[in-house]
């Protein structure tokens, strides 16, 4: 590893990151000046209701307790983003393919959930009704990863080099998988979550951290855990990045690169499914769900750097971050348009996102 | 061979002629409507549900011998949730299948686009749906509840003491014209009763938003003194997170509670009830109201779900927009009996003033004569209605926990935000006869 790859990867996560606190200390402050814009105005009110009766160590605790807060907040929206991202990822790097099904691959997940939910509902008694969600989720991850491997086998394969015809075939497969969702199970379906999900970790008063978000930060960096020992401690992972990386010469050493890109979509699937099982716990449930998620989805990926899993960390936890300082001073509304613009501007700085392929490896 | 074609031709041209006859007969006595909801799409969770209901009183319409002696031929198209497919769909019902009546929209939107063309046309559109007012359309009628019918006793209820005396509020809604509107009027009628501007939030998310970390803890700061509640306008299924995450944050129904003005019992066969107990919602109908002529409705309900194989079946519930389908079938029936006509203009006057039992109680459409158009009929379009005001209970139901005096007088155009309120029906009146 050369000392510019090390300089990248350290330094500019650690400059964004430094950007981020000292924008967001700034904004917390209470010195901010009022300005004409009402939404800020707004914002303000909302945040500090009492402003008049608050002493200055208040203040301080309060400011805290709203940066640890749109800390938390933006480490778990990001832990579910790099979670989706990861799998789209890895196809993207692996075949050029964009899939546009990937939210949809997750609602197959969600939905998979739902069915072992309904079966433990119906067959087992109620004691252990709470251990159907770790049942989900290698049923999750197995049903979206046959599916997309049938995907694959059926129709993307054919496709590739053609990213175009691509990218609509597998919008086409997206609708398809929503609309055979729908007319199975409907748009009005209600899943429990287990009950140990419920309520939240109250670390001081005021403070309280739902169990669910914190389980899935768990999950979610599990889930990354096991996927980077793949790619980088087993032979599957190792024939992976060669091909990922020279398609022709690992080819020519007798790598089979239909087996290996068959293989990487039902894995890419089945992580879209495994960010399933996480989504449902928070989020609806119905076949459309898969879209709210697939655009931040894509920013990640672009963003982060094509193929990359430690890009696609940093630019996950960026992007929460990001919408969860900006969203007490911005509304939702206006913080989305502002993540986009940000997002424009980093892909103006660096077409190829944070962490672009460099040398050799550029050039495709 | 040659005899042979020929007497094909001459069967052919028989059939032809008979095939025609029976068409003749069949438009004699048959009368067709417009049923205009979205089958697909977005909003097709929400709009199908209204399909099902109109169609269920054409089907009891019929079986009873039908309107003026003619049974009723519904006409069903799919606006596919796509807003200029609505007017172009409305253009064909009315020039194409020449309806004598139109029911459909649900989001303002579909309405808005629809308007001009039932104008144009001289057609008849009843539309069922609570909105945000502020319109007044000769050729609409509207059977949901105007603002004052449904946003402002709620609001009344919570500053009330049996509402826990509230006094502040976080207006929360999903960014389009309903809520931004419902929200406007909202604000100023709270202003209006003495609530500081400092004690009113207004906010918006994005359609389908489903991360409402930041928000909660914004609404758990606000609300912390017990003095607070949350007016919500989140539309469709980001209400499913936002209770959610409302509930692990530690908040319950009793510290903030949410009025909801857009969930009902539709909505929350959608949603695990357990983070919703106990929280409100403001309607002019919930399935829950105990007389034996609501009951008979749902259970008729449920049996045509079941009878017709919808999805769902038994387990279907009836909601406010449900409830407002249904009669606006039947508004406009009683209508056209008492003008011995299908004509829109006969029509339109018959529908002023008249009083009907609906499934949740007698409702009247409304009626006001001005000084300056002696003896013509007029009214302002809309229902009178009685409010309710619900507590969410865990089988997905309401508990009525507070209902109106009686009927409510709707006033499509709010006075808190309309300083000449009075002055607008009149000059939308006159304007219809070109005064």
């Amino acid at each position: 590893m050369n000392i510019r790859g090390w300089a990248a990867k350290i330094v500019l996560p650690l400059l964004v990151a430094m950007f981020c606190f000292a924008g967001t200390s700034e904004l917390f402050s209470k010195s901010h000046a009022p300005t004409s814009l009402t939404f800020e105005a707004q914002a303000q009110d909302s945040l500090h209701p009492s402003t008049e009766s608050g002493s200055s160590a208040d203040e301080d605790s309060e400011r805290g307790v709203a940066i640890f807060q749109a800390t938390f907040a933006g480490i778990s929206l990001a832990s579910i983003l790099i979670l989706m991202a990861s799998g789209l990822s890895i196809i993207f790097g692996l075949m050029g393919v964009i899939n546009m099904a990937h939210g949809e691959f997750m609602m197959l997940g969600a939905f998979s959930c739902y069915v072992v939910n309904m079966a433990f509902k119906q067959f087992f008694p109620p004691q252990i009704f709470d251990f159907y969600w770790f049942v989900a989720i290698p049923v999750a991850f197995l049903v979206c990863a046959a599916i997309g491997a049938m995907c694959e086998a059926l129709i993307i394969w054919r496709l590739y080099g053609r990213q175009l015809d691509s990218m609509l075939a597998t919008w086409g497969i997206g609708l398809i998988l929503i609309q055979a969702v729908r007319l199975t199970f409907g748009d009005t379906v209600a899943l429990t979550p287990p009950s140990w999900f419920e309520g939240g970790w109250e670390i001081t008063a005021g403070i309280v951290l739902p169990w669910n978000r914190i389980f899935i930060i768990a999950y979610s960096a599990l889930c990354l855990g096991v996927l980077y020992w793949i790619i980088h401690h087993t032979r599957f992972g190792r024939i992976l990045r060669a091909t990922m990386q020279n398609r022709e010469m690992a080819s020519a050493l007798g790598v089979n690169t239909k087996v290996i890109d068959r293989a990487t979509f039902a894995l890419g699937a089945g992580l879209a499914g495994l960010a399933g099982c996480a989504v449902v716990l928070v989020d609806k449930l119905n076949p459309q769900m898969g879209q709210g998620y697939i655009v931040d989805s894509f920013l990640v990926v672009v963003a982060g750097g094509v193929g990359k899993l430690f890009g696609i960390v940093v630019a996950g936890l960026g992007l929460g971050f990001l919408t969860k300082y900006l969203e007490p001073f911005l509304q939702a509304v206006y913080g989305k348009v502002f993540v986009l613009l940000a997002i424009v501007a980093l892909i103006r700085w660096r077409p190829n996102g944070i962490f672009a392929n460099r040398g050799r490896l550029a050039n495709d | 061979m040659k005899n042979a074609l020929s007497l094909i031709a001459v069967l052919s041209l028989f059939v032809v002629i008979g095939w025609d006859q029976s068409g003749a007969r069949a438009a004699d006595d048959v009368v067709k409507i417009g049923v205009l909801h979205s089958l697909t799409g977005t909003m097709a969770i929400s709009e199908t549900s209204l399909r099902d209901a109109v169609l269920m009183a054409v089907d009891e319409i019929n079986s009873k011998g039908g309107v003026l002696g003619k049974k009723i031929e519904p006409v069903i198209v799919d606006p596919a949730s796509n807003w200029d497919l609505f007017a172009e769909k409305a253009k064909e019902l009315l020039q194409r299948d020449k309806v004598a009546v139109v029911f459909g929209c649900w989001t303002s939107v579909s309405r808005k686009s629809v308007l001009p063309v039932f104008e144009a046309n001289n057609g008849l559109l009843f539309y069922p749906v609570q909105y945000e007012g502020e319109e007044m359309s000769k050729n609409i009628f509207y059977t949901g509840a105007t603002p004052n019918q449904q946003l402002l006793p709620a609001a009344k209820y919570l500053m009330g003491p049996e509402g826990g005396n509230k006094k502040k509020f976080y207006l929360l809604g999903t960014d389009y014209v309903f809520p931004r509107t419902a929200n406007k009027i909202l604000k100023a009628y709270l202003l209006a009763s003495g609530i500081p501007e400092a004690n009113i939030v207004e906010e918006y998310t994005p359609f389908g938003h489903a991360d409402y970390q930041t928000i909660v803890a914004k609404i758990k700061k606000f609300g912390q003194n017990g003095d607070a509640a949350v007016l919500s306008t989140i539309n469709g299924d980001s209400n499913v997170p936002f209770y959610k995450e409302f509930a692990n944050q530690g908040l319950t129904a009793h510290d903030i509670p949410i009025m909801a003005f857009s969930v009902a019992e539709d909505e929350l066969r959608s949603m695990e009830t357990k983070s919703l107990v106990g929280h409100l919602a403001a309607w002019n109908y919930f399935q829950s109201i105990d007389t034996p002529a609501n009951k008979d409705f749902v259970a008729r309900f449920k049996d045509y779900a079941v009878r017709k194989n919808l999805p769902g079946g038994a387990s279907r519930v009836t909601d406010d927009p449900i409830e407002a389908a249904y009669f606006g079938v039947y508004v406009w029936k009683a209508a056209v009996e008492k003008a011995h006509s299908f004509d829109v203009d006969k029509v339109r006057d018959a529908v002023y003033g008249l009083e009907f039992d609906a499934p949740g109680g007698a409702k009247k459409m409304h009626a006001q004569s001005i000084a300056a158009l002696p003896g013509i009929a007029l009214g302002n379009h809309h229902t009178y209605k009685p409010v309710y005001i619900g507590k969410i209970q865990s089988d997905g139901q309401f508990q009525i926990i507070w209902h109106s005096d009686g009927l409510v007088e709707p006033e499509p155009y709010s006075k808190y935000v309309n300083p000449d309120a009075d002055k607008i029906y009149e000059r939308t009146v006159l304007s219809w006869y070109g005064k």
